[in-house]
């Protein structure tokens, strides 16, 4: 069989680390709860991390501001839902997934339509000054918190999950939330579309193409540029969309919640490499799991959980656990 | 010349710089005579621990040209290890002498392992790492409450010598009492200016030269045979060592300290602030920056207060002035000086217009 060119070692890290936890954690009914909250996790982390790690990797532009997208999309969802409240009180969940698809759209237009202006005004001035844009974006991302606290209040707003969604499933003594199950089917499509448009578009090709090596590609007579706008609003719609699904499932707003998410996006595009799409996936994955394991098995160390797991990651591959960017 | 030795050859190099400078000076050894009342000296305090907390990421930033968001983190370290040193012990000096001495080992240590850990791939994972770093230790230092407090943080006790309760002298001079909150001040004073000379000298050696010239162009500095790693973490770690001290320094002063008022994310920005408006890679911007700062936040929340007022009829205007949006404010001010004051307040002083650090 001819060999596929595939880098499996980080791939076997996630069912490692999950088979790992299995005699620490003690119970398996535990462990499958566990694993699931971890999954459902990592999914959400990754729907916010694989757009940034493109902005990232595309245009070498330090985006620190993304986390506005995902607090953005989070309260919009907030107010769509509240059009429906019949919707999301009634049991049913297709009536429930009625009321939550059109927040969830609306988030990502809303942060997609924003995403295209914050390039314009905010990043579009310092294309290649590093400096500058770490400062810069930092700037915008305080101003559009701000302005977010603005319309919608500053103090923490209660985001309750609709009706049919709330409870779990029971697998055996396991007992798995729905929710977690709507985040990880959310997650997929979202991967499987992002791998279907990189791997299997024209577009997709030239952004892979300018991720590993942009001058190349501009030499060629590709505008990079606008590839990136694209990629800009992409992933800011990809931030609305994965706010929306934090929101729900941490149930509660708060105008900081994007600095808070922030801090693992970061932890998850350092551990994937800058620029890679499926490393963003492992890495979330990883984040996710090392994050309710140590939350189950020792809470006082959860906070330095994934800075811990980041460092071992980077010991064993300085650049992250694939290096797509050749930078 | 005597001075030129003092100020490490950096003079200010502009004839309205260093009558600010001169006037900053003035202002801080005469404030408990000019200005009566604890507010002022209040201000002028604060004043002199921002100088030091910002001339050291002045180092990190604008002369080794990386960005760090724990600053505040070693800032927290500094006021903590103080405060905890001397709720635990007592207030005496051994307590005091302690808890700087391992606010300071910690510091170190935790850049050394950061900055290796980071700055050995690419220098753009310092500013998440540190980040991150930051955020997990904000979290911790609120939430181990037996040791610092948790939310509501410590109060302390100083040495006798250093209270308001201690006086030196029953009559007042010109109105101000001789009294140890008086002695507290002019040690801060003095603590303040050899920490900033001290950091002039640094950036002035043939070590502050490579930081400059690894900030100016990091693939030429590497091959003429400087390794990059080693400077920027040695960078990282004085930096983190200043900033430890201003927290001292804040700490001795307050006589607490909780999350709020050393490690919050709020000082981290005001601290970016005044660097790119005082000017990046000038010392000297650390501290007309911090003064001009320091004196437009209260100013700007008052102003902010009037203008909520006069709009009250509209709502959403109200809300948009309204002096709790005052952080709004400051970042579009923030992001304007970026693009177009990018060189500060001293190089427009200094009229070379357009500084270095375009990194």
């Amino acid at each position: 069989m001819k060999p596929l060119g595939i880098d499996w070692k980080p791939l076997a890290l996630v069912p490692a680390l999950a088979l790992l936890a299995l005699p620490l954690v003690g119970s398996a009914s535990s462990w499958i709860t566990l694993t699931a909250a971890g999954l459902a996790m990592g999914m959400i982390v990754f729907i916010i991390a694989s757009g940034l790690t493109l902005v990232f990797g595309l245009m070498d532009v330090l985006h620190f501001g993304h986390g506005v997208f995902i607090a953005l999309g989070a309260y919009v969802a907030i107010s769509v839902l509240g059009v429906f409240p019949s919707w999301t009180a009634s049991p049913s969940i297709a009536a429930n997934l009625l009321a939550v698809l059109p927040a969830l759209l609306a988030a990502m237009a809303v942060a997609g339509v924003l995403g295209l202006a914050f390039e314009r005004f905010i990043i579009r001035p310092v294309y290649g000054q590093h400096l500058k844009q770490i400062l810069i974006t930092m700037g915008g991302a305080i101003i559009g918190e701000e302005l977010i606290k603005v319309i919608w209040g500053a103090q923490q707003v209660a985001l309750s999950l609709p009706e049919g969604l709330r409870g779990a499933v029971l697998l055996g003594d396991a007992a798995i939330q729905k929710y977690r199950l709507l985040a990880v089917a959310v997650g997929l499509l979202v991967f499987g579309l992002l791998t279907w448009l990189l791997a299997r578009t024209k577009l997709g090709l030239l952004i892979r193409a300018g991720v590993q090596d942009r001058e190349m590609v501009e030499a060629l007579g590709y505008r990079v540029q606008r590839v990136f706008v694209g990629v800009f609003v992409l992933g800011s719609a990809l931030a609305g969309l994965g706010g929306v699904m934090w929101g729900l499932h941490q149930q509660n707003l708060v105008p900081q919640m994007g600095a808070q998410v922030n801090v693992l996006i970061f932890i998850v595009i350092i551990i994937g490499g800058l620029g890679s799409t499926g490393g963003a996936l492992i890495g979330a994955l990883l984040v996710g799991l090392v994050a309710n394991y140590t939350g189950f098995l020792w809470p006082k160390a959860a906070l330095f959980s994934n800075i811990a797991l980041m460092m071992a990651v980077l010991l064993w591959r300085p650049q992250g656990v694939y290096p797509v960017a050749n930078r | 010349m005597k001075l030129q030795r003092v100020l490490s050859n950096d003079l200010p190099r502009s004839r309205w710089l260093s009558a600010l400078l001169l006037a900053l000076l003035l202002a801080l050894l005469l404030t408990p005579w000019l200005i009566p009342g604890v507010r002022a000296l209040n201000v002028a305090a604060k004043v002199m621990v921002f100088v030091v907390l910002v001339a050291s990421f002045d180092l990190l930033l604008g002369y080794t040209g990386i960005v760090s968001f724990a600053h505040t983190m070693f800032f927290g370290i500094g006021a903590y290890g103080v405060a905890i040193a001397c709720t635990r012990l007592g207030p005496t000096w051994l307590a005091l002498g302690l808890g700087t001495a391992s606010a300071l080992l910690l510091s170190l240590l935790l850049a050394l392992v950061i900055g290796l850990f980071s700055l050995r791939v690419r220098a753009i994972f310092f500013a998440m790492i540190t980040l991150a770093v930051a955020s997990a230790f904000q979290t911790l230092a609120s939430q181990w409450s037996e040791l610092t407090g948790g939310e509501d943080g410590l109060n302390f006790k100083l040495p006798d010598l250093l209270s308001a309760s201690h006086r030196f002298s029953e009559t007042a001079w010109w109105g101000v009492q001789l009294d140890g909150r008086l002695l507290c001040y002019y040690v801060l004073l003095a603590v303040t200016l050899l920490l900033f000379l001290t950091l002039l000298r640094v950036v002035n050696s043939p070590f502050g030269r490579v930081l400059q010239a690894i900030r100016e162009n990091e693939f030429r500095a590497e091959a003429i045979g400087y390794p990059l790693v080693l400077y920027r973490t040695v960078s990282s770690m004085l930096s983190a060592w200043f900033a430890c001290l201003a927290g001292v320094l804040l700490a001795v002063w307050l006589r607490y300290n909780g999350p709020d008022t050393s490690l919050s994310f709020d000082i981290m920005v005001e601290v970016l602030l005044i660097v790119v408006i005082g000017g990046m890679g000038t010392l000297y911007g650390a501290a007309v920056g911090a003064t001009l700062y320091l004196m437009a936040q209260s100013y700007l929340q008052d102003l902010l207060q009037l203008a909520s007022q006069a709009l009250s009829s509209w709502p959403l205007a109200a809300a948009l002035f309204s002096p709790d949006r005052w952080l709004l404010w400051l970042g579009l001010l923030f992001v304007l000086a970026v693009y177009f004051f990018p060189s500060g307040i001293v190089s427009r002083l200094r009229g070379s217009g357009g500084g270095g650090s375009g990194v």
